[in-house]
């Protein structure tokens, strides 16, 4: 998700200056490790989409899951990071860090599980 | 503190939770039994036998699959259906009902339990109800309690309009369908309230054993994005949400993708499309979120919202733009018929044609709900008191099933589930309202006046929390009634004394026992039939079975060749490869229109016009069902129109439903039929001979209350070959084309007219033999 355009009208420089700088100071590094992640991850997505739309669709099964895969680890990874960020903590209760991992790694292997299935 | 019937003291706080999960054990183990029995009716009084239409065919996919394992199942293509295109079997069906089925089977077989495999296909409805009646309670423990929990338990599990689809042998895809979809719902609830993503995967994987198992999962598609939307719009998005809707849309879109029959459409069709719009709406607001716990900037904030709804109308624009480019399929019509409850006639008579696909009537609501159907308003009431998130999902639940419980019969069943959650609700208030033994202190209670509310729930603290709050949202509603018809302060609205608690607790009770005779009376009575064998009540009392439709199955299997082809109307497609193992020309699998409507111009059209068709289709035998001897109101004749209107929409020149009529608009089988009636293959064959069996008297035909024609109609490209011993069921063969090249009703009058010049043989009625 690209999000940079609409303040890019309005003083470009200083409002995602300010947002990179808070980001910066205000993450802990296993979420910024996530985070990485989450970009690898959104990087391979649109490369995929990229070839989808340009060169061809053909075998739709294998696009689709190969896209799913990167959107679902996605999704799941985002999870995973709201689920460990400490600000979230009163809004998990019930879902400690290391329940949050493990959610995340069945998540992750059921996910695959049909990807691979799909893949054909 | 005063109580109005004494209450043991002397019990530690252990052992009363002890003993409240063991009773509840207990209860759900009972109730598991009871929703069992009921359902075991239709064995009792007939036999172990599948039942309807659409069972048969799944009994027969079943069998394939037992006896072949599972891949030939897969790759299943069958040849006898839909003579001379044969069917994908694998690629056209849910499999999910089969594979259950078929994994039971074999689980048995390893144990050394040699169960026929058909007792496993009539149980399996019966067996299903009883998990669905844990995952009701499962899911109504997270709206209430366990008390409502218990009492939604016990309602799903003989409620009528449940046990209308999943009796003993009906073995059809609701049986376990109602049970994925109370599940998906209850591990969705689960996900939101703790925000796992556990139990959102648990609901995704849910999600596909109902999208490999019923077509109605296009209810879940869009139930969950509807909520997740609304709590959206309420200002309600949290993090939980994120999570629990992420990991179930894509864990559950991609695996639904993998039953042939979906296939693409989760990403190509209208559908579809709210769930993929919600699931981009969450990622824009998360996001949003995310960035806005780091910049605090006012402005910076307006341009996101900016952004956001823009990027919302960017989607909702591309959205539309691809269904006209017609990347994305539209709505299809069986969508537009929920909608517009004309539609379906007009364009889709297939659809119109069904019987479960009328409007439901006013009284069945009661026949199948009975009281429930007085308490759900009141459960939602009280959902609405509460308002957590997932009260807002029964509600959304409750409106949507409603509405498309008013537009279709079969409907009814998505909107059980819902009417049992809230009435358990509603009633478990009412219980805890009233069984608590709390009396107020008057004096406390007259002076602390608009405290009043609270002040009872101090009162009420020794009873477990939830159900407190939950005792009061009850009386805070009448507390509220009441106050508002006075237009005074509000006073202390509690229960006095053992009188009134007893006056509204036997009221209860007897509500509940008269729901007991209720629905006991309308399983065996209205449900429990399995329509392929009937049965009458005879003189003295004792049942009368009338078994024509096996008789005349049977009577194919065992008297035809192997690939003589049937031809019949499509509701009996079905039974006749299940039962009578012949190929047939259309049945309830109604993919292709034109070769219903092929059927339907055969049946309605004259001899003459009929033959080449039945020629070139390889028809050995046409069979109709024909009531008009015993009263069976389910016969052909009684579909007749539904065949001429499908044949008109594609034969629009040839044959027009008003020619059927008499000038005056009646739609008459006696001396004043039409000539288009009278000379319709299927009038002739229903008909043919009938006038015979009254030995001159009046003939009269019982299901339409008409006097047919003392000289009945002749025919002469079709023998008669088999009818059943109350005329249920009639066999005709197709002759063959004459041998010296004639036609054959030249042919017929030239034999007729030798045989009048010798002594005329007695015309045997089971000639061909």
């Amino acid at each position: 998700m690209p999000p940079k355009a609409a303040p890019a009208v309005v003083e470009p420089t200083s409002a995602v200056q300010t947002l990179w700088n808070a980001y910066k100071d205000h993450t802990t590094d296993r979420l910024k490790f996530i985070d990485a992640f989450l970009v690898f991850l959104m990087l391979s997505g649109i490369v995929q989409f990229a070839y989808c739309v340009l060169v061809t669709t053909f075998p739709y099964n294998a696009f689709l899951s190969g896209f799913s895969s990167t959107v679902g680890q996605f999704v799941l990874t985002a999870s995973l990071r709201s689920q460990v960020n400490p600000e979230n903590k009163n809004e998990f209760k019930d879902v400690s860090p290391e329940r949050a991992f493990a959610d995340f790694t069945i998540g992750s292997i059921v996910l695959h599980f049909f990807v691979f299935n799909f893949l054909g | 503190m005063p109580t109005a019937f004494p209450l043991p003291s002397d019990l530690s706080p252990a052992t009363v939770s002890n003993t409240a999960s063991l009773l509840r054990i207990v209860a759900l183990a009972l109730i598991s039994g009871a929703a069992i029995a009921s359902r075991l009716f239709a064995v009792i009084n007939f036999e172990s036998i599948i039942h309807e239409f659409d069972p048969w065919f799944n009994y027969r996919a079943t069998r394939v699959l037992a006896a072949k394992g599972f891949y030939e199942f897969w790759n299943w293509f069958d040849p006898t259906a839909w003579y001379p295109l044969g069917r994908v079997v694998g690629g056209t069906v849910y499999p999910g009902l089969m594979a259950t089925s078929g994994v039971i089977y074999n689980l048995l077989h390893a144990l050394n339990l040699p169960v026929d495999i058909r007792n496993i296909c009539v149980m399996l409805a019966p067996g299903f109800s009883a998990l669905t009646a844990w995952a009701t309670y499962m899911f109504t423990k997270e709206m209430k309690d366990e008390s409502a929990g218990l009492l939604a338990a016990a309602f799903i599990g003989i409620v009528p309009g449940y046990i209308s689809r999943s009796v003993a042998g009906s073995y059809d895809n609701e049986a376990i369908a109602i049970f994925l979809l109370m599940f998906t719902f209850y591990c969705w609830i689960k996900a939101l309230k703790l925000g796992s993503a556990l139990f959102g995967t648990l609901a995704a994987v849910f999600y596909f054993y109902m999208v490999a198992a019923w077509g109605g999962y296009v209810f879940i598609t869009n139930m969950i994005p509807l909520h997740g939307l609304v709590l959206i719009l309420m200002g309600r998005f949290t993090s939980r949400l994120y999570v629990a809707y992420s990991s179930w849309y894509v864990i559950g879109t991609l695996s639904s993708m993998q039953v042939p029959f979906v296939g693409f459409q989760p990403v190509s069709t209208s559908e579809h499309m709210a769930a993929l719009g919600v699931f981009g709406l969450l990622q824009l607001v998360a996001f949003t979120q995310l960035v806005r716990s780091h910049v605090s900037s006012k402005q910076f904030q307006d341009l996101l919202l900016i952004a956001v709804v823009t990027t919302g109308l960017l989607g909702a624009a591309a959205f539309v733009g691809l269904t006209y480019a017609q990347k994305i399929a539209p709505w299809t019509g069986r969508f537009y018929s929920l909608w517009d409850t004309g539609y379906a006639k007009k364009h889709i008579p297939i659809i119109a044609s069904v019987s479960e696909h009328q409007p439901t009537a006013w009284p069945s609501f009661f026949m199948d709900l009975q009281f429930l159907i007085f308490l759900f308003p009141a459960g939602v009431v009280l959902c609405f008191h509460q308002l957590r998130d997932e009260h807002i999902f029964v509600i959304i639940y409750a409106v949507m099933a409603s509405y498309f419980a008013g537009v279709m019969v079969r409907l009814m069943l998505t909107l059980t589930p819902v009417v049992c959650v809230a009435s358990a609700v509603a009633f478990s208030s009412l219980l805890d309202t009233y069984l608590d033994a709390a009396e107020p202190e008057e004096e406390v209670a007259e002076a602390s006046g608009t405290a009043g509310t609270p002040a009872v729930a101090s009162k009420k603290s020794k009873k477990a929390a939830p159900q407190a709050e939950a005792g009061n949202a009850f009386t805070d509603i009448v507390a509220a009634a009441a106050s508002a018809k006075k237009g005074d302060s509000p006073k202390v609205k509690a229960i006095y004394g053992l009188d009134t608690r007893l006056a509204i607790i036997v009221n209860a009770l007897g509500m509940l026992a008269f729901f007991v005779f209720h629905c006991t009376w309308a399983t065996s009575n209205a449900y429990s039939s399995p329509s392929v064998v009937l049965a009458s009540t005879n003189q003295d009392g004792s049942q009368h079975i009338i078994d024509d439709f096996r008789e005349a199955y049977y009577w194919l299997r065992q008297n035809t060749p192997e690939t003589a082809v049937v031809m019949s109307w499509w509701d009996y497609g079905y039974q006749i490869a299940g039962m009578a193992d012949r190929p047939t020309l259309v049945d309830n699998n109604t993919w292709n229109n034109t070769h219903i409507a092929t059927v339907g111009k055969a049946m309605s059209s004259s001899e003459e016009v009929a033959y080449p068709i039945l020629r070139k289709h390889d028809v050995d035998y046409v069979l109709v069902i024909f009531g008009g001897l015993l009263g069976y109101s389910g016969d052909d004749i009684n579909k007749f129109l539904w065949m001429v209107r499908i044949a008109q929409g594609v034969w629009p020149e040839e044959i027009q439903e008003p020619n059927y009529f008499t000038p005056q608009g009646e739609y008459r089988v006696d001396d004043k039929a039409s000539r288009a009636m009278r000379e319709s293959l299927m009038y002739k064959m229903s008909y043919y001979r009938f006038a015979e069996l009254f030995g001159g008297g009046p003939a009269t035909d019982r299901v339409r209350n008409q006097q047919v024609p003392k000289v009945g109609p002749t025919l002469d490209y079709l023998d008669e070959a088999y009818t059943t011993e109350n005329w249920i069921v009639r066999i005709y063969e197709v002759r063959k084309e004459d041998l010296l090249g004639r036609d054959l009703k030249s042919a017929n009058a030239f034999a007729k007219g030798k045989k009048r010049k010798r002594s005329k043989p007695l015309s045997r009625r089971r000639a061909l033999l």
